[in-house]
């Protein structure tokens, strides 16, 4: 059975010129970045290389690059850091109803710590009205927390007007922006973008998990929460994941050379889908279609009368992996907080399945999905529980 | 080292008269595999109507041998022991003060009460045991005068035993109780995801029986993680019972099927009664004598007298219900205890929790059911058999799946 693997939000297949760097470094250029002879020398020369590369895609310095063990430690150390070294300054943080944990759980823990937090208003394409985060900065706001690409739907915010805005109202809020899901699909320039803080995760991106990503503007003052060596000038201690870090440059690399090109491919898959779906009678898409609010690789289906579940164990079956949009299940209810937030039908919320596409997709990928779907949809649905 | 032996006590095999051989041999197995996987070298032995673990390396983990023993069914307690080489009377009275003093350390000294209890069985030994008894309660009261002699109902037994040598012991630490795993025969337990089976499992495992499972699996409406979340079950009851067969069985054109052709308020009873009679099938074949579930009366519309009245029906072997009368707390209590309610809370879906009809009959009438279930009769012998060649047989241990 052919694998047709749909599930590149959660995360990716590796690059094989990826894995044969990292086994070459692993083997090879396996030395500690900070030991004074060669075999040092060498782990940091490929240190350098790929910070080098991964500031090139950001348009910033090496130096405001800081690795991590994954994007959600690079989203903690984000809003923490921030939090406290700011702290003193204010004590009101704004954000999104639809973020991460990641971020999500950070405003939770920082609210039972006497942070004030307010959560802005989303709309039902999944997206946040720029004026309104504007409105909310208060002099006392140190912090915004905005995600660019929604892991759920695929919105895609407007983090440039975002930021310009927030900085317009009040120059000393640090703006943080979740970019898990956009980079490696999107134009990130957060110096242009007023960003001052931006998260990336390599698993996301063809690099294999470990490995994560903290881009920190100049002059911006967090606060680091792990002691140790002093690595990365002090900011996050530990030896670094030489390997994780060429790994995930390199496939940073790869994706970046033809942006435009890869984004067009994954655009033409996702509208053939939507095209193609349309036939099958109580389907709807969610979040925008288009390519300047939608990303490229996410499409969210819900399928009414079908339980989310049981379509992702079917579609397995026929060797086609996707997730559900919201893990229900009878013993322990979790409702998705997107699919929530842009108040999506109580019946809905239970079917929605999440497909999410990768360059290492084709054409062909889409079409069997929207057949096994246009089969097995009918026949769930006659055994529907009323 | 401060215990070089333990003593092995058991109940219910004592009394089995002519069968107490086989029985005591059967723990003997059962206690030899459980030790097989502790650090350390130790001999399992039967004595004069009583069974021993000898330690016979100089180091060993006490707490893993003891939470390895407790999981053999058929010891009622172990009673950790110091050994002695046969001494003169001075020199024994200071041991067991010595002894006494480790077993309860001061904090835990004041109020005690105690009896000393002496066997001789080297009868060349000078004193006899009611001298002895006399003498070391004497030393004791004098050594440790904040504990008290409660010859009626002491709060600890000083047991001093005079053989070749001689052996000491005041703790008791209970075991798993009940009779060795298949020293009663085999059966075939219905495991689902859920609380209830794995604890019937266990305890009827604890009444002697080897336990073989079936699992009912109903892809795509349960995924493969509620599959390993049964293996992981079986793992953790495998603990106490050793290597569990578990027959994983796919049941989803059947139950299909009868969503198709019958009653919705209907659907659970007349599930329930396919998987007992695929059960029993898979049973015979395997040679286990009953089949076991986790019904307990009342708990849910299917295990009500009459629910139970039309799936038991269907079956010849007699059906084990080791938790009839348990409330809900009480599983749960077994469940915390054996270690599989982590596991069972897990939120995955299986098969029973799929097609529940809002309000399923709680007094279904055997006719009825029977009558409804003709509605099945073009395809369903069909049926059952090609769900009877699904049989994926999952052989599971304590470590988990082995093949």
């Amino acid at each position: 059975m052919r694998e047709i693997y749909l599930d590149n939000s959660a995360t990716t297949r590796v690059f094989p010129e990826v894995a044969e760097l990292m086994t070459r470094i692993y083997t090879e250029e396996y030395g500690n970045p900070s030991s004074l002879h060669h075999k040092g020398v060498e782990a940091e020369r490929e240190l350098t290389k790929a910070k080098q590369t991964l500031a090139g895609i950001l348009k910033c310095e090496p130096g405001q690059l800081y690795f991590t063990s994954c994007g959600t430690e690079s989203d903690n150390l984000a809003i923490l850091g921030a939090a406290a070294a700011h702290g003193r300054r204010g004590k009101h943080i704004i954000t999104t109803p639809f973020e991460h944990p990641a971020v999500s759980e950070c405003m939770k823990y920082l609210e039972s710590q006497g942070y004030e937090i307010t959560t802005l208003k989303v709309d039902g394409k999944g997206m946040i009205n720029p004026e309104d985060v504007a409105e909310a900065v208060r002099e006392d706001t140190i912090l915004v927390s905005v995600m660019h690409t929604n892991n759920e739907i695929g919105s895609v915010q407007q983090v440039g007007e975002i930021g310009r805005l927030i900085k317009e109202k009040n120059r000393n809020t640090l703006f943080h922006v979740d970019a898990v899901q956009g980079f490696g699909k999107a134009v990130l320039h957060p110096s242009r973008m007023h960003i001052d803080l931006l998260a990336a995760s390599g698993h996301k991106i063809h690099a294999p998990k470990g490995i994560g990503l903290l881009y920190v503007g100049k002059g911006v003052r967090i606060r680091s929460t792990i002691y140790g060596g002093g690595q990365q000038g002090g900011m996050r201690s530990g030896t670094e994941n030489v390997a994780g870090i060429a790994g995930m440059a390199l496939a940073a690399d790869m994706l970046y050379r033809d942006l435009e090109e890869e984004r067009a491919k994954l655009f033409r898959m996702k509208k053939s889908f939507a095209e193609k779906i349309a036939s099958l009678p109580d389907v709807q898409l969610n979040g925008p279609q288009d390519e300047v609010f939608g990303a490229p690789n996410v499409i969210s289906l819900s399928v009414k009368n079908v339980r989310a579940e049981v379509l992702l164990h079917a579609l397995e079956d026929r060797g086609i992996y996707v997730s559900s949009g919201s893990a229900c299940s009878s013993n322990r209810p979790h409702t998705s907080s997107t699919l929530t937030a842009i108040g999506l039908p109580k019946e809905y919320l239970d079917s929605t399945i999440r497909i999410s596409t990768s360059v290492m997709n084709t054409e062909e990928d889409i079409d069997d999905t929207v057949r096994a779907l246009q089969e097995l949809v009918p026949v769930l649905r006659k055994y529907t529980a009323h | 080292m401060r215990y070089q032996s333990f003593l092995i006590k058991y109940a219910e095999i004592g009394i089995k008269g002519k069968n107490r051989n086989f029985f005591e041999e059967s723990l003997v197995q059962q206690m030899k595999i459980a030790l097989h996987r502790c650090e350390g070298k130790f001999r399992v032995y039967r004595f004069s109507g009583r069974v021993f673990v000898a330690v016979d390396s100089a180091h060993y983990d006490f707490d893993e041998v003891v939470g390895a023993l407790q999981h053999v069914f058929g010891i009622v307690g172990i009673c950790p022991m110091q050994i002695q080489d046969v001494i003169p009377y001075e020199e024994l009275q200071e041991k067991v003060v010595q002894f006494f003093g480790e077993e309860y350390p001061e904090q835990t000294r004041k109020g005690l009460t105690f009896k000393v209890h002496c066997r001789r069985l080297a009868k060349n030994y000078p004193m006899d045991s009611q001298e002895i008894n006399a003498a070391l309660g004497e030393a004791l009261l004098g050594a440790y005068p904040e504990t008290a002699v409660d010859v009626h109902e002491p709060k600890v037994m000083v047991h001093v035993e005079i053989r070749e040598r001689i052996y000491l012991y005041t703790h008791t630490i209970p075991g798993a109780g009940g009779l060795p795993v298949g020293s009663g025969g085999k059966a075939m337990l219905l495991l689902s995801g859920g609380i209830d089976s794995p604890v019937a499992g266990w305890m009827m495992a604890r009444r002697g029986l080897k336990l073989d499972a079936v699992y009912f699996n109903a892809p795509p409406y349960t995924s493969e993680r509620a599959l390993q979340k049964v293996v992981d079950l079986a793992a953790t009851v495998s603990a106490y019972t050793g290597p569990i067969y578990l027959h994983n069985i796919n049941f989803t054109e059947i139950q299909l099927y009868i969503y198709e052709k019958c009653p919705h308020d209907e659907l659970t009873i007349i599930m329930r009664r396919y998987m007992m009679r695929i059960a029993e099938a898979i049973a015979r074949k395997t040679e286990c004598g009953a089949l076991i579930t986790g019904e307990s009366l009342g708990q849910v519309a299917s295990q009500t007298m009459r629910s139970l009245e039309c799936t038991n029906a269907v079956c010849t072997l007699p059906v084990f219900r080791p938790l009839i009368g348990n409330d809900k707390e009480e599983i749960i209590g077994i469940s915390k205890k054996i270690g599989t309610y982590d596991t069972s809370i897990l939120p995955y879906e299986d098969c029973c929790t799929i097609f529940v009809a809002k309000h399923p009959v709680t007094k279904p009438i055997l006719d009825v059911i029977a009558r409804h279930e003709h509605n099945l009769d073009e395809k369903i012998d069909e049926m059952v058999e090609r769900a009877l060649e699904t049989d994926e047989v999952i052989i599971v241990d304590r470590d988990g799946r082995k093949n």
